[in-house]
């Protein structure tokens, strides 16, 4: 079932086997495997409905899987909620962004790993925001302003930029060029290839084909919850299209059909 | 990002981006502050400005308003108020809602005359005990509305009526119970005040922290090249606010003084706002309140952030019931009933927290039950009935959300949250 396309490299940080996920009747995940190398951007695609947010809610901890398994750095983990997700090194950055408008960028970038929880210290926390936004090249003019002020660029950037404070291994983003300008999504896309020179693993959902192809190394498609193929960064326009609507019949989708059809007889 | 070479090697980290403005000296501040009202950050200025106002008319249709001892008087009744009113604060900034603090404080009161007038337990253990059913009871808020997902508004409701029942219960048929007028606790309630001296003292604390905490913020931001305002100003402020202090406390020991209670009242502010400002707790809280699933997709344990708040809240309800009784001297039927519930509500949300959540402080409670008190106590020196000061009240909070929902709006427009 795992095809991976450099067997040569390391072991992964994160691989799924078989992960399934069930809302009542309805399958949401069937049967999905991955692997996430470091220093690696994976790019999944999928239509509407194909489980890409699914999948990243259940990797982030706010979904458990049916069943399924799911190692990081070879050992076997259950993610019970989205705090076990983080204190094991698997950052998530949501379509819908999950920043508090009320609160200002430092407050957002430390929020659940403030510092001294006691008596907190402000002063450290605000050089820590101020390096980390340098250090990813972020245009945010002051950090004691609330989120409510920035527009929605910047936003993506706090955003990142949080997911990025405590160090994980695994960042996964949630369609985050969906809702930004030209110049804004190619920030966005700098961004993630910064990330993962830093030697992070990157999961990138996104509907848009040209940005997938920019920027991942290796592109992964889901229909209807389950795994359509996998392709390279050269993977064409049509390649992609036709795994993602299962429109035409390609050697993906009858190379899948036939492995599933034998694991069903099994 | 500028290329380093076209700004000064001093440029602070926080200063170097050059779109930002930068306010400078007094002028600046001010430029500043005019700017953040404009936006819609009113602060505390609608509170500052109401009980100027309210200041001003009563004092005209009534001298003995700004009487010295009318307004220490005024600090014994706020405290009781102020104690329930902080809770509230606790759960608006939360986004939900206690309606039953009314009824706690009442049921408070209850308990501390039971246990300790007609059981005769000391009085420290009745009041454990009351302290202790009131943290029970924000439990129960807690599990309602985490296991069950119960809107607090509902359960609080329930609970209003329950708790009440329970009070009537405790109290039987007699329906009140006097407290024994030599008690400490109700002196501490009616009589005790600080001496001048004392007083005097205590207010200069509050200056002296602010130069010295800001001196230590501005050293530490110093050392980490970070702005930070300039400690002239600091002085500055902290000269104003320790005159005008000192000034307020000259002025009520031309009456009585200041009462005790109200320094406990006042203690127990700051040391929330510490709570709400300074600790990963008061962060937590915020957070929920602006954005809940931002929250737990942070990693904050929701559940048990929402729990201890509603047991905080009704853990001060208990409090000021129980001052409340000392106030009166008796724990009777009527204690927590009536106007206490709204007014406690009315006074968190005048100082200025929003109902909506994640926006408010805790000089709010201070603040808004010094509003609520003073229009109270103005219109019974008038001679009003209560049937013209229910009124009255209802309009001034309605003002207040009006206000709020507005500021909101123009924050909105803003770009604030």
């Amino acid at each position: 079932m795992n095809d991976t396309a450099n067997p040569t490299r390391t072991d992964p940080i994160l691989r799924l086997t078989g992960i399934c996920k069930q809302f009542g009747a309805v399958t949401a995940l069937d049967d999905i495997s991955m692997d996430i190398h470091e220093g690696e951007v994976v790019a999944l695609v999928g239509d509407n409905g194909a489980g890409k947010s699914t999948l990243i809610k259940t990797l982030s901890g706010v979904h458990q899987p049916t069943s399924g398994r799911i190692e990081f750095c070879g050992r076997s983990v259950q993610l019970q909620n989205p705090s076990d997700a983080i204190t094991l090194g698997i950052a998530t950055v949501y379509q819908d962004l999950s920043l508090c408008e009320n609160l200002d960028v430092v407050a957002n970038l430390f929020l659940g790993q403030e510092l001294s929880p006691w008596s907190l210290d402000e002063t450290q926390m605000e050089v820590r925001a101020w390096n980390l936004l340098k250090e990813l090249a972020a245009r945010i003019p002051s950090v004691r302003e609330p989120i409510a002020s920035l527009s929605g660029g910047q936003r993506q950037t706090v955003a990142i930029a949080r997911s990025l404070l405590t160090d994980p291994k695994v960042i996964m983003l949630d369609e985050p060029t969906a809702a930004l300008g030209v110049a804004q999504t190619a920030e966005v896309l700098n961004l993630i290839e910064r990330v993962r020179d830093r030697g992070h693993g990157v999961i990138l959902i996104s509907h848009n084909m040209d940005d997938v192809r920019a920027v991942a190394d290796r592109i992964v498609v889901l229909r209807l919850g389950k795994n359509n193929g996998e392709f390279d960064s050269n993977a064409t326009h049509q390649d992609l299209v036709s795994a993602i609507t299962g429109a035409e019949d390609n050697s993906v989708t009858r190379r899948h059909a036939r492995q599933h059809s034998t694991e069903a007889g099994e | 990002m500028t290329s380093p070479n076209d700004q000064p090697a001093t440029t602070h980290l926080d200063r170097s981006d050059s779109r930002l403005r930068s306010a400078v000296g007094i002028k600046g501040l001010t430029q500043q502050f005019l700017d953040r009202v404009r936006s819609g950050e009113l602060g505390l200025l609608p509170v500052a400005i109401g009980l100027l106002v309210i200041a001003t008319v009563f004092s005209i249709l009534n001298p003995v308003f700004l009487a010295p001892n009318n307004l220490v008087n005024l600090l014994f009744d706020a405290a009781a108020i102020g104690f329930i009113a902080l809770g509230i604060v606790c759960v608006l900034l939360l986004g939900e809602i206690d309606l039953s603090v009314g009824s706690m404080s009442g049921l408070a009161s209850a308990l501390i005359g039971v246990l300790w007038v007609r059981s005769g337990l000391p009085l420290g253990i009745a009041i454990i005990g009351a302290l202790t059913a009131g943290a029970l009871v924000g439990l129960l808020y807690g599990i309602l509305r985490n296991r069950f997902g119960m809107p607090s508004f509902v359960a609080t409701l329930a609970g209003l009526l329950t708790l009440l029942g329970l009070q009537l219960y405790l109290l039987g048929p007699t329906g009140s119970i006097n407290l024994p007028f030599s008690s400490p606790l109700v002196r501490f309630g009616q009589l005790m005040v600080m001496p001048a001296w004392l007083s005097h003292l205590f207010g200069l604390l509050p200056g002296t922290l602010m130069v010295v905490l800001g001196y230590m913020s501005h050293k530490g931001r110093k050392a980490a090249n970070l702005s930070s305002d300039g400690l002239g100003l600091l002085m500055f402020k902290a000269l104003v606010f320790t005159i005008a202090i000192q000034y307020a406390t000259y002025y009520l020991n031309l009456g009585r003084g200041v009462p005790w209670m109200f320094g406990m009242f006042v203690l127990f502010v700051v040391l929330m706002h510490y709570a709400l400002t300074r600790t990963q707790w008061g962060r937590f809280i915020y957070a929920i309140g602006g954005n809940v699933e931002a929250a737990r997709r942070a990693g904050i344990k929701v559940e048990r952030i929402r729990t201890s708040a509603f047991v905080m809240c009704s853990m001060l309800a208990t409090t000021g019931g129980i001052l409340s009784a000392s106030r009166l001297a008796s724990s009777s039927q009527q204690a927590g009933t009536a106007d206490v519930n709204l007014n406690a509500i009315a006074a968190a949300v005048i100082g200025g927290t929003s109902l909506f959540g994640g926006r408010g402080t805790a000089w709010a409670a201070l603040f808004g039950v010094l509003v609520i008190q003073a229009i109270s106590n103005g219109l019974t020196l008038l001679n009003l009935s209560s049937s013209l000061r229910y009124m009255i009240t209802g309009g001034v909070l309605a003002i207040a959300v009006i206000v709020d929902s507005m500021a909101r709006q123009s924050r909105a427009n803003h770009g604030r949250s």
